[in-house]
């Protein structure tokens, strides 16, 4: 086994572990039955599966003879971008009253920044 | 030896059937999704199958220029997804 042929075999593993996700992936954004339940499958084994695929690439120019470690740049970046991007759609849900909404907070007349918490209402003292 | 290669050639069809795949899937909730929300997901996994299918293209014809294309769409893809989610959240993009 010289690392050429460890390198396609990892290669190939990867590949089909990253077509699995991708396909489970897009199932799982057809087959759930709420907007917030379908919010999980795409944006976490999508992102598992695009991985995957770019460890894929890097693993198949290691085993080319070149090798390149540009891919780890792109997984980076969606790694970074894909949960801000749910957390925006997820807001969009909330917004448009897909979903159920959060809990109103409970009412109490304590603000933080210049209450005691167990005070009576009263201001705090100033200069502490 | 032999075999690595014929493996690798077995797993990259099916790496470039599998997005193809998604993409159908996607398209169908696209279609059929009841809510907005449901459409930019949509549209961004869409985005993200894109890209798989542009890495697979590039690994099977050994081109380098693919990593650009990636690196593009990927951008792209979440400013796009931000853009519309923004503008159906404040109904402005850039206020």
């Amino acid at each position: 086994m010289t690392l050429t042929s460890v390198a396609t075999v990892a290669a190939a593993l990867s590949l089909l572990i990253g077509s699995i996700f991708i396909v489970i992936g897009s199932v799982g954004l057809l087959k759930f039955n709420d907007p917030m339940t379908r919010l999980h499958a795409p944006t976490k084994v999508g992102t598992l599966g695009i991985g995957m695929l770019l460890l894929a690439s890097i693993l198949a120019s290691i085993a080319k003879g070149d090798p390149s470690m540009h891919e780890l740049l792109i997984m980076a970046f969606l790694f970074v971008t894909a949960p801000v991007s749910a957390n925006f759609i997820a807001k969009v849900c909330i917004h448009s009253r897909a979903c159920k909404t959060p809990p109103s907070p409970p009412r109490d007349g304590t603000w933080s920044t210049l209450d005691t918490p167990d005070g009576d209402g009263t201001p705090a003292p100033q200069g502490r | 030896m032999t075999t690595a290669a014929e493996l690798f050639d077995i797993a990259l069809i099916v790496a470039l059937i599998a997005p193809a795949v998604g993409q159908v899937l996607c398209m169908i909730r696209l279609v059929i999704g009841p809510t907005t929300g449901d459409r930019i997901l949509a549209l961004d996994t869409m985005v993200i199958n894109a890209l798989s299918l542009v890495v697979v293209l590039g690994i099977h014809q050994g081109v380098t220029v693919y990593f650009e294309v990636a690196l593009l769409v990927a951008m792209l893809g979440f400013v796009s997804t931000v853009a519309l989610a923004r503008f159906i959240l404040r109904g402005d993009i850039i206020e």
